[in-house]
């Protein structure tokens, strides 16, 4: 559960962006759009909590993220909020699966390595696990994204042009993906995108102007 | 978990990886050696030299004398009379003396004629038979009866000189009598007997040469029909004064000098200590240039990681962790480096001591480990490795997350 208000964000004072309100429920899915230099990075960043805005109001889960320091909005961010990002990143020198316990370790200081391994089995990966993510294809690799993002049972998906590096079959495969799990695991699932594609899957829209 | 990503990240650039270990385990197994070399050297002249306050010998340089008579490590530089000798022998101030005459070796191994004082000065205890009490009967030293498989009863021809290859003097054969506990010091590697025997041996060695030119070896006893002579006294002194005054005193009323085992080797360890610094100083240079390559590798990495730290950010670490992941990094390379110094600096002391040994008689334990300097050793080792991570690690520390992820 998401919901902003008011929010805006300056770079410098030549930049100045004011962004819609906008509201994303439990097991929902928001997408965002617009063209280039609209800002729709800076909002997940915003959302994500790796920027502060300069005014306006950040929910999640009924708490305002604002009021919280740089340390707690690290943790916060870790327990709450899964981030999938538009190139897939990953700890090179570490396997698929300890890229994603890593995630858990990191949130909640326990490896949660069955959960992961349940989780990567459920998106295809089981044969993967113990790969460098280097040796996977990039569709491949991006459901390792998925998964690093589901981990900690985030109340919140931010997904950042997560298919602009797909072709047609994969990205309809993994925006579908990231809706039925939006579902199952009752995130509130906000994708930022200029992928016409994915304008076909999701109905609730926004677009960044 | 952040010490097992360090942990892989060290092995996932192996050839950087390696060079700074290289580089580590160069400088500080030089230095280590250089540690136990000086500490060891130290150590043993100290120990030699424990009960002598002065030595007598002929003029010339004192250190040599001092090398020759207390060290076994050097030719002496010449003969004195043992009537001249005797005179300062058997002052009021002299605890006690141990004349040395040298002449003949057995295999290389040195026969030196002396008293049974010479087992009271240096502690040694004979380990079997008894000591040495009439011409040719000889005590020999552990190594030897080791190496050479001797035994009491055994008995053997000597050779002249210091060299294994000289004429060999075969109208007397010596007789062990006895053969020394281990020691650990030179004696170990000595032939005892007393001064009369080398006196006689030549005596006879004369008669059968008479008419040949006899050429003067140093360290001989040559003629001893002109005087009875000998090598070398130690002397150890009741009178401080006498400490003092003799190596004056000495000299300039007869043809021997008195010369301090104390003061020489105190010149020899400070010559020797301008070689040991440079190398010291040559080995801290290696590992200067190990804190540069461990920096270098850490700064070209720093542009392709960025994202792997702004990962681990967004995935809830926070700027300390960064930091200390970075730190980790180069500290890990530091422990290994420095691990392995030391094991083959050990390694090298190892065959250092082996070759010591057989050209100067002179032993080092590698097993020894100095915790206080090898301590100081490892901090340092610590703080070149943090050093050279601080910058990349304040850059992953102070990394701008939204920044690093537009611009990907």
């Amino acid at each position: 559960m998401i919901q902003t208000e008011n929010v805006t964000f300056s770079y410098a004072t030549t930049q100045n962006f004011k962004f819609p309100d906008l509201e994303c429920a439990d097991g929902e899915t928001l997408l965002i759009t617009g063209n280039s230099g609209t800002g729709k990075t800076t909002l997940l960043h915003l959302l994500g909590g790796l920027l502060k805005p300069t005014s306006g109001t950040i929910t999640i889960n009924e708490e305002n993220i604002l009021k919280y320091s740089n340390t707690q909005l690290d943790a916060f961010r870790g327990k709450h909020i899964g981030m999938i990002l538009q190139k897939s990143f990953f700890i090179e020198a570490l396997s698929v699966l300890d890229n994603v316990v890593l995630a858990s370790w990191i949130a909640k200081g326990s490896k949660a390595t069955n959960k992961a391994l349940k989780i990567l089995s459920d998106l295809g990966l089981q044969d993967h696990v113990h790969k460098l993510p280097s040796q996977l294809s990039i569709g491949q690799q991006q459901r390792v994204n998925i998964a690093r993002a589901l981990i900690n049972d985030p109340s919140l998906i931010l997904a950042d042009e997560p298919t602009s590096s797909l072709d047609d079959e994969n990205a309809l495969i993994v925006a579908q993906l990231l809706s039925n799990l939006a579902k199952e695991y009752q995130s509130s699932l906000i994708v930022v995108t200029h992928d016409q594609r994915l304008k076909e899957v999701f109905n609730r829209q926004i677009t960044l102007s | 978990m952040i010490g097992k990503i360090a942990w892989k990240n060290t092995w996932f650039k192996p050839l950087n990886t390696f060079l700074s270990i290289v580089l580590l385990t160069a400088s500080v197994s030089i230095i280590s050696i250089l540690i136990l070399l000086q500490k060891q050297f130290e150590e043993k002249f100290s120990a030699s030299m424990d009960n002598i306050d002065l030595v007598l010998g002929a003029k010339g340089s004192p250190l040599q004398l001092i090398l020759s008579s207390v060290y076994q490590m050097d030719a002496p530089p010449g003969n004195i009379l043992y009537t001249e000798a005797e005179a300062w022998m058997n002052k009021p101030m002299v605890e006690s003396a141990v004349p040395l005459a040298y002449g003949d070796n057995y295999l290389g191994y040195k026969i030196v004629g002396t008293t049974d004082n010479y087992l009271k000065h240096f502690n040694l205890n004979i380990e079997q038979g008894k000591v040495f009490a009439t011409d040719f009967e000889v005590v020999v030293g552990a190594n030897i009866a080791q190496n050479l498989g001797l035994k009491i009863g055994d008995t053997f021809f000597g050779t002249h000189g210091d060299a294994e290859e000289g004429e060999v003097h075969d109208h007397h054969a010596y007789k062990i009598v006895g053969i020394l506990a281990h020691s650990g010091k030179v004696a170990d590697q000595l032939i005892l007997s007393t001064v009369a025997s080398v006196w006689h041996m030549h005596d006879h060695d004369h008669e059968g040469h008479a008419e040949e030119p006899h050429v003067h070896v140093e360290g001989e006893i040559h003629h001893p029909h002109e005087g009875k002579e000998i090598t070398a006294v130690l002397l150890k002194l009741r009178n401080n004064m006498a400490k003092m005054t003799w190596p004056r005193i000495i000299p300039q009323n007869t043809e021997m000098q008195a010369a301090s085992p104390a003061l020489e080797v105190n010149r020899l360890f400070a010559l020797f200590g301008v070689g040991i610094m440079a190398l010291k100083y040559l080995a801290y240079g290696i590992m200067l240039i190990s804190g540069i390559s461990i920096f270098v590798a850490l700064y070209n990495t720093l542009k392709e990681r960025k994202y792997e730290f702004a990962l681990l950010r967004i995935t809830g670490a926070t700027k300390m962790q960064l930091l200390w992941l970075v730190l980790l990094e180069s500290i890990f390379l530091c422990v290994i480096g420095f691990i392995l110094g030391i094991i083959f600096g050990r390694v090298g002391l190892y065959f250092i001591s082996t070759s010591s040994q057989e050209e100067f008689k002179l032993a080092f334990d590698p097993f020894e480990f100095l915790w206080k300097e090898e301590g100081m050793l490892f901090i340092a080792t610590l703080t070149v490795g943090i050093i050279a991570a601080l910058i990349p690690a304040l850059k992953a520390y102070s990394l701008n997350i939204s920044k690093t992820l537009a611009n990907a």
